[in-house]
This record gives structure tokens, sequence and C-alpha cells, in this order.
């Protein structure tokens, strides 16, 4: 009875969370775009029963796909998003794999400040920091005043409304995803394993990439995709950061859902996204799975 | 065995392998070793022993170059190795945690130190076939580290330190995981390996059986500092001081004045007990305090008083501990005072001659105890 209930409860989660609003979502992706309100039909009216259930179905039809692959703005959005996550997967990694193993290195009595201040971003609004990022990325912002104060630079340089924008700002938001899963995995690796390394002739960077990358695998991929998988349908950074021409599937499901008013599109938009998303999903719970086996 | 005649340390022409000298290590204001100087030489098996936390392991971690003494220097062959990093020594370490690498197999654990040389490949499959047969781990090569045993795990870096052919091993408690059999044969294997391969082995352990067993000379050694080395024999026999007789098996310890005579010594260790007497070359005033040391083997229990020998004392068995092929009574003087006395059981226990409370004579020869001045 006490398992029956401790499986229902996620899956009651799930299903509330995660089901209910998918199955919607690719309702209103089936549907057709309408002047009215929702703006799409067909509208399903309880009172009409079964017949009306039967009708709904029937008028049901996948003419919103079919759209998406004519466009070529949509496949496009895909690619650039994919594109731009993993580029910015790429740089969070290195920007965060040394900033994990400084912190495992740290003195243990450092070591919480530092892990304070890697979580510390969490506390203000990801609104507000994006924002601030405005301020300093901007031709009269605080970077650009800084390197011509140097005289690194004559001429501002032009980042904000740019891709290098962007990736600043995924990189920025996402960092403490890729920085923690790492560095739980380089805390718990045992220091004599880098001495036997050395012991039977390794240097110290070879020992760094025979024993210390393989040992903080499932911490990378782990933080890998916890950057990838929002960073993809990333709409704010894209948003606020991007110029005109940064091409982000979020951005696009924005301008249809709110610009173009087309419900429809827009669902559809996003249910493609979902299944793209689904294969660096199940990879990551399987490598969660595995981490979880090795510890257990 | 080391045959009778390696005596290296006996012969001032012999030049040691690895000599510490004035060595010192401080971890802060704690010394861990507390300047060390002596020689290990070539071949040699030397056994470090003693208690838990008297540095032994620091010992091992300044000779494979982990640690740096933070006073002295060791030399091997001659060489000063302050400068050479672990991975140029050719030295290799057994760890007492393993360190075995948990994501690669137990074969690429034993393979790892010999890629490292750059060997080709298949030299480096027969060497790591002929590791694994010593240490009967073929049936598990293909096994994570998670995948196997506690004492298989012991094996593998047994097998990992051995695979490289190192000029000088170190085995920290190599064999403290595994049970009373694989353990003696393991000794028994390590001897061999010793002993065909001429390399020079520093082991550290517990158990001072082992110690005997495979050393050549025993290290024991106490807070800080080595208190004697010398062979196994001479250890036990002639141990330097109470308390490395103490430390090296079964030992009864009785303290009392002494007065020379005979060419020996005259011990009065209690007011209503004869004076015991050791034949003894040792230095000591008449009057000062020593310490009369004697092996449990080497008393005899007899239900009535020998009359040949000098040291013949009268208790009551207190307690009795049978070990199988032995039998070790706990006899009790009227002083309080408790004497141990081993015996060899050559005939079945219900023939045994004696039971608790039974009034029975301890007796011993001369040259049975050693009398030690500390
Ligand atoms: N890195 C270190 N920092 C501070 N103290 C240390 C350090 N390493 C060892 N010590 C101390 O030095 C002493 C000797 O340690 P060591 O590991 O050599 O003992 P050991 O003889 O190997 O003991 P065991 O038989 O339990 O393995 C211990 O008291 C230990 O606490
Ligand atoms: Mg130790």
């Amino acid at each position: 009875m006490r398992r029956a209930l401790l499986i229902v409860v996620p899956y009651l989660w799930l299903l509330a969370l995660f089901l209910v609003p998918f199955v919607i979502v690719l309702k209103i992706a089936l549907s057709d775009y309408n002047l009215s309100i929702p703006p799409y039909s067909p509208q399903y009216d309880p009172s009409s029963g079964w017949q009306g259930l039967r009708d709904m179905f029937a008028a049901f039809d996948f003419e919103n796909f079919v759209f998406l692959t004519e466009d070529d703005l949509y496949w496009k959005a895909y690619l650039s998003s994919l594109q731009i996550a993993l580029i910015s997967t790429l740089l969070s990694l290195l920007v965060g794999y040394p900033i994990a193993y400084a912190m495992a290195r740290a003195p243990e009595q450092w070591r919480p400040t530092l892990m304070m201040l890697v979580i510390l971003p969490f506390w203000t609004s990801f609104l507000i920091r994006v924002y601030a990022w405005k301020g300093i990325l901007s031709t009269e912002g605080y970077l650009n005043q800084l390197l011509l104060g140097l005289g690194a630079i004559e001429q501002p340089l032009t980042i904000l409304n740019t891709d290098t924008a962007v990736y600043i700002g995924i990189v920025y938001t996402y960092l403490p995803f890729m920085i923690l899963p790492i560095y739980a995995a380089l805390d718990k690796m045992d220091g004599s394993l880098l001495e036997a390394a050395e012991d039977l002739g390794c240097s110290r960077l070879s020992a760094f990439w025979l024993v210390t990358v393989p040992l903080s695998r499932n911490g990378i991929i782990a933080g890998s995709f916890l950057v990838f998988i929002p960073a993809v349908g990333e709409f704010v950074i894209p948003a606020l950061l991007g110029g005109s021409d940064t091409l982000m599937i979020g951005k696009v499901l924005y301008e249809e859902f709110f610009n173009n008013r087309d419900w429809p599109v827009a669902s559809a938009v996003a249910v493609i996204l979902l299944l793209i998303l689904v294969i660096p999903i199940v990879l990551f719970q399987r490598n969660q799975q595995k981490q979880r086996e090795l510890d257990g | 065995m080391p045959e009778k005649t390696f005596e290296p340390w006996n012969d001032p022409t012999e030049k040691p392998l690895i000599e510490f000298k004035g060595v010192s290590k401080r971890f802060g204001s704690f010394t861990a070793i507390d300047n060390q100087t002596f020689d290990i030489y070539a071949k040699e098996f030397f056994a470090l022993l003693g208690p838990s936390g008297c540095g032994k392991t620091t010992m091992m971690r300044m000779l494979a170059g982990f640690e740096a003494p933070t006073e002295g220097h060791i030399l091997l062959g001659g060489q000063d190795m302050a400068p050479i990093p672990p991975n140029k020594r050719q030295v290799n370490m057994m760890f007492q945690s393993y360190a075995l690498f948990p994501h690669l197999s137990v074969w690429e654990n034993i393979a790892f130190g010999l890629k490292r040389d750059g060997k080709d490949k298949a030299t480096i499959a027969a060497r790591v076939d002929a590791m694994l047969k010593l240490t009967r781990l073929e049936k598990f090569s293909q096994r994570k580290p998670h995948q196997i045993s506690g004492g298989q795990r012991q094996r593998v870096a047994l097998a990992r330190s051995l695979a490289k052919a190192p000029k000088l091993l170190l085995l920290d408690e190599p064999l403290g995981a595994l049970d009373a059999k694989l353990r003696q044969e393991t000794q028994f294997e390590l001897m061999d390996i010793q002993e065909k391969t001429g390399t020079t082995f520093v082991i550290v352990t517990h158990d001072q059986e082992e110690a005997m067993t495979v050393a050549s000379r025993v290290a024991v050694m106490d807070d800080g500092r080595i208190v004697q080395v010398d062979t196994p024999d001479r250890i036990y026999e002639n141990p330097n001081s109470t308390y490395v007789a103490d430390f090296i098996g079964d030992v009864t310890i009785l303290e009392g004045r002494v007065t020379p005579v005979d060419g020996g010594f005259d011990l009065a260790f209690a007011e209503d007990q004869p004076a015991i007497y050791a034949k003894s070359s040792q230095h000591l005033a008449s009057g000062q305090t020593a310490y009369l040391a004697i092996r449990p083997e080497k008393v005899s229990v007899t239900p009535e008083k020998p009359a040949d020998r000098r040291n013949v004392i009268r208790g009551k068995i207190l307690d009795i501990a049978y070990l199988g092929n032995l039998s070790t009574y706990h006899v009790a003087l009227p002083g309080g005072q408790i004497i141990k006395a081993q015996t060899a059981n050559t005939r079945r226990l219900a023939n045994r001659p004696f039971t608790w409370e039974d009034e029975v004579w301890l007796s011993w020869t001369d040259t049975a105890a050693v009398l030690l001045e500390r």
C-alpha cells in the first residue's frame, strides 16, 4: 500500500505538470488558426457530448507541422538554436571545469564559501541579471569604458545585440549548472589516485587526462545537459542581449504566440522543440542512472 | 628464504641502496619522523613494524616522493632524491588504500604503468597476464575494482605495483585484507619474486609474524623513531628495549634491581621471591633498576620442583589459553606478578597434566632471559 502510494505520487506529479500541459499544447498544435477567443478551432464544448468529441478529433490535422517544413525560418531557427546551445555548452565547460577543479582543490575551510559564491547569483532575479549585462556590454557600457580607459581599444566594441552577447549571457546564466555536478564528481575523487598515477610514471598533466578527466566524466555529461537543454529553448537572453539577426527558436515561438497570435503554429513549434529535446533528456537520465549505480 | 650469508649491513665495503641521513618530517608542529639515519641495502626485504600512527606510511611516502623530508636527505644509489619527482623514480608503491583506478578494469589497472613506459602491446599483454597469474586474478581481469572483493582488490594493487619490476618496491600493508592461508601463500610468493627479480622491498606491516617471515631485517618503530633495526631472529632473541621485546611476540617483563654475579646479574623483583639470575654482558651498576624479558616458550612448567635449574619459581595457574598446537599458561606468583609459560601440546587435551588453580613450578635457564636497561 505504502509502496503503491510512493510510486503513484511522482506519477501524479508528472501527469499534472507535464502530461496535461503537453496534451493541451498538442491539441492546439493540431487545431487551425481562427479569429476568435481563444484564437483557434475546433473548441471542445462539453455540452455537445460524445458527438462533439468525435467532431473535434475529425477536425484535427497536421497542417501546422507541415507548415513548419515549408517555411525555412523554422528549421533554420531550430538549427541555429542547437548550434548556439552547443557552443554555449562547450564554453561553459571550458570556463566551468577549471572553476570546479579549483573549488575541489581549495582548502577544506574555504569550500562552503566558494560554493556559496557560485550559488549567490540565484538570489536575484534572472531577468535583472540579464538586464545588468546590457549595462555592461553596451557601447557606452562598463566593459567598453574600462577597456577604453586602459587604452586597450581605440573604438568601443559592439558586443550588445550580437551573438557574442548571447553566448556571454547563456554561459553566465547556466555556469552554476555546469560547475556543481563537476565539482561533486571531483570532490569525491580520492587524491591518492593521482599519486598512484604519478607513481606509475605519469606526469601531472597526463595524470589529469588519464585519471581526473575520466573520473569526472559523469559530472561533465550531467553539467553539459543541464546547460544544453534549457539553452536550446532560451528566449529571454536572445531577446534582451541578441541582435535582430540572432535566430533562436525560443524567440520565434514568442513571436508566433504574441506578435502573430498564431497559437496553433506556436504550439507546433513547441511540440517539435520538445521532441528534439527528448533525446538529450533521455541521455541525461541514463547518465544519472549510471552514476547512481556506480555510487550505490 | 634469505640465505644466512646475505648480510650486506655487516659488510663495510657494501654501498647501501637507500640512505636516510638525519631525516625528519614535520606536519606543522607535529613531528611524524624524528631525525632518522639508517640504510637499506640492495635486494633486502626490509620490514617496517610499529603501532598505528608511528610514521610507517610517512616513511614510505618520502621514499616514493610524495612527501619531502623537512630536514635531512634521502639517497637512492648515492643520489639525493629530493629534486626527483615521483614519476621519474624507479620506485613503485602499493598504497595502503590500494588507490585502484575505478574507471579502469583490473587488466587496465595493471597495464597502466607499463603503458606509460611506452612498451609495445605484446610486451604489455604478456607482462599483465603474468601478473594476473601470479596474483590469481585471471578470472577477474575484465572486472572493475568495485566489482571484486577487498582481498582481490589488494591483489590487484600488488600486481600493479609489481608490474613495472621497479628497483625498489614499497608495500604498505600489502596483505592485511587476505585470509590467513592466502596471506601465507602470498608471503612466500613475495619472497620468491624478491629472489627471482632481485628487487629491493620495503614492506610496512602491523603483523609481526609477517615481518618475521619475510624480512631480511626488521625495523621496529615507535613514535617517529626506529627503535631497533635487526634481523628477525636478533629482534626476537636480543631486543634492545622492553618496547621491542613487548612489541615482538609474547613476553613477560619483570622489573627489579640488579646485583652483578658470575658474569651476569641477579634481579630482585619481589620481596618474597628469590632473585633470578640471567647471564648478560650488559654493563649495569649494582642496585640499578633493570628489566628482565623472558619469552613464554623458554619457561618450563613442572608439577615437581626441578633440581637442576637456578631460576625456579612457584606459582598457581590462573589461566590457560589453548592455541591448538600450543598452550599458554598464565601463572600467578604469590606477590601478584604473572609469568607466561608456553608448552607444546604433544598429547591430546584430555591427558594434559595441568588445570586451573594447580600449583606448579616455573623454571628457566641462565641464558633464557634478556636483561634490559630500559
Ligand atoms: N598530511 C598529514 N598532515 C598531518 N599529519 C599527518 C599527515 N600525514 C600523516 N600525519 C600524521 O603522522 C603520523 C604518522 O602517520 P603515518 O600515516 O605515517 O602512520 P602509520 O605508521 O602509517 O600508521 P598506520 O599503521 O595506521 O597506517 C600520524 O600521527 C598522522 O596523524
Ligand atoms: Mg600507514
